[in-house]
């Protein structure tokens, strides 16, 4: 149990609140964004060991014990796809919110009827 | 209320989901078979300083491929959305503070020439292509917000987009057929371990994207703006 992992918990938890509970499309993206960082807080720290360094090979790491003193490159890998993929889906979402408020002039979720059942 | 009781369920439920990671999740103590293998063969086996480099465009390439993908559809999407008719009733729009034109006018060389150096040294220091091209795009963001009047030119866009997303595959068969695998770096020389002109393919792969992400976050940024005008 490290305090990261906890915070990317209360994170994802935040985000997800937001995303059920606020009206207004913009915070629903929001609340997305949140959720989103919290995966990459807990995906850094399962990947993180305790006082070892970045994993890049240069003054402060020795090469031939590279494999004590470094964290897991992987997740670190990961986060940095997830953190693109990220970006790319939140802009999709807000060029979703522009094209609907043109269209009905407000951004109230519940003005939205067409597919609710 | 029933709605609000949902609601509470919902995100009990997944605090009982969640909850293992936090309580019974130990810190590992050392690295993943995986992670040993790529951080004690990656220096030799490859040449490049960065390991989440090396694990990023070369062992994890075609991943990085899809990445690339992704990002170009939600481009692509994001143009389709956003896409409109040039009207002739453009309003003059008020040019933006003299703080922010002489700022730009600062500013925006300097901050191409850092994404520039951010993706050239993507095999030595943190940094890469994606970071390098984001960085580029921020500076086109602020060009495109201290004048009101200013336009991207979109073939050039498209021109570099596609070719180096064309580039980047190109690179990765030449990886194919004169070393081991797709996305294989070791077909030109590995250099000097550390320095500029090291690590293979690597730079060059990073360079194309970085050029690639870069258009296509101008691309984005340029279809919201004109979405506004």
């Amino acid at each position: 149990m490290t305090l990261i992992t906890i915070l990317g918990l209360v994170l994802i938890m935040i985000g997800l609140w937001g995303m059920l509970t606020q009206k207004n499309i913009i915070k629903i993206i929001i609340g997305f964004s949140i959720m989103d960082t919290g995966v990459h807080l807990i995906m850094v720290s399962i990947g993180y060991l305790k006082d070892r360094t970045a994993p890049i090979i240069d003054s402060a790491v020795d090469q031939a014990n590279a494999v004590n003193t470094v964290v897991d490159p992987i997740p670190s890998a990961l986060v940095l796809t997830a953190i693109v993929i990220g970006l790319a889906v939140t802009a999709l979402m807000l060029s979703y919110a522009i094209k609907l408020y043109e269209k009905k002039g407000t951004l109230d979720i519940n003005e939205f009827k067409e597919l609710k059942w | 209320m029933v709605k609000k009781i949902f609601i509470v369920i919902i995100l009990g439920f997944f605090a009982v989901m969640l909850l293992p990671l936090a309580k019974d999740f130990t810190p590992f103590q050392e690295l993943s078979p995986v992670a040993e293998k790529y951080v004690e063969d990656g220096p030799e086996e490859l040449g490049s300083a960065n390991l989440v480099t090396s694990v990023i465009v070369t062992y994890r390439g075609l991943d990085t491929l899809g990445e690339v993908a992704v990002l170009f559809i939600a481009a692509a999407g994001v143009g389709f959305f956003l896409r409109k008719e040039e009207k002739g009733d453009k309003t003059p729009k008020r040019g933006s503070s003299q703080i922010l034109q002489s700022g730009t006018a600062f500013l925006f060389p300097l901050i191409l020439a850092f994404g520039v150096y951010i993706f050239l040294h993507g095999h030595l220091t943190p940094g890469g292509g994606f970071q390098g091209g984001v960085v580029i795009a921020s500076g086109m963001v602020l060009l495109l917000l201290s004048s009101a009047s200013a336009k991207i030119n979109e073939n050039v866009l498209h021109l570099v987009e596609s070719l180096s997303g064309a580039s980047y595959v190109a690179i990765g068969i030449l990886g194919l057929v004169l070393a081991t695998g797709f996305l294989d770096n070791r077909f030109l020389d590995l250099g000097e371990f550390g320095t500029l002109l090291s690590a293979g393919a690597i730079p060059l792969i990073y360079s194309f994207i970085g050029l690639k992400v870069g258009a296509e976050l101008v691309g984005i940024v340029n279809n919201m703006q004109k979405d506004q005008s």
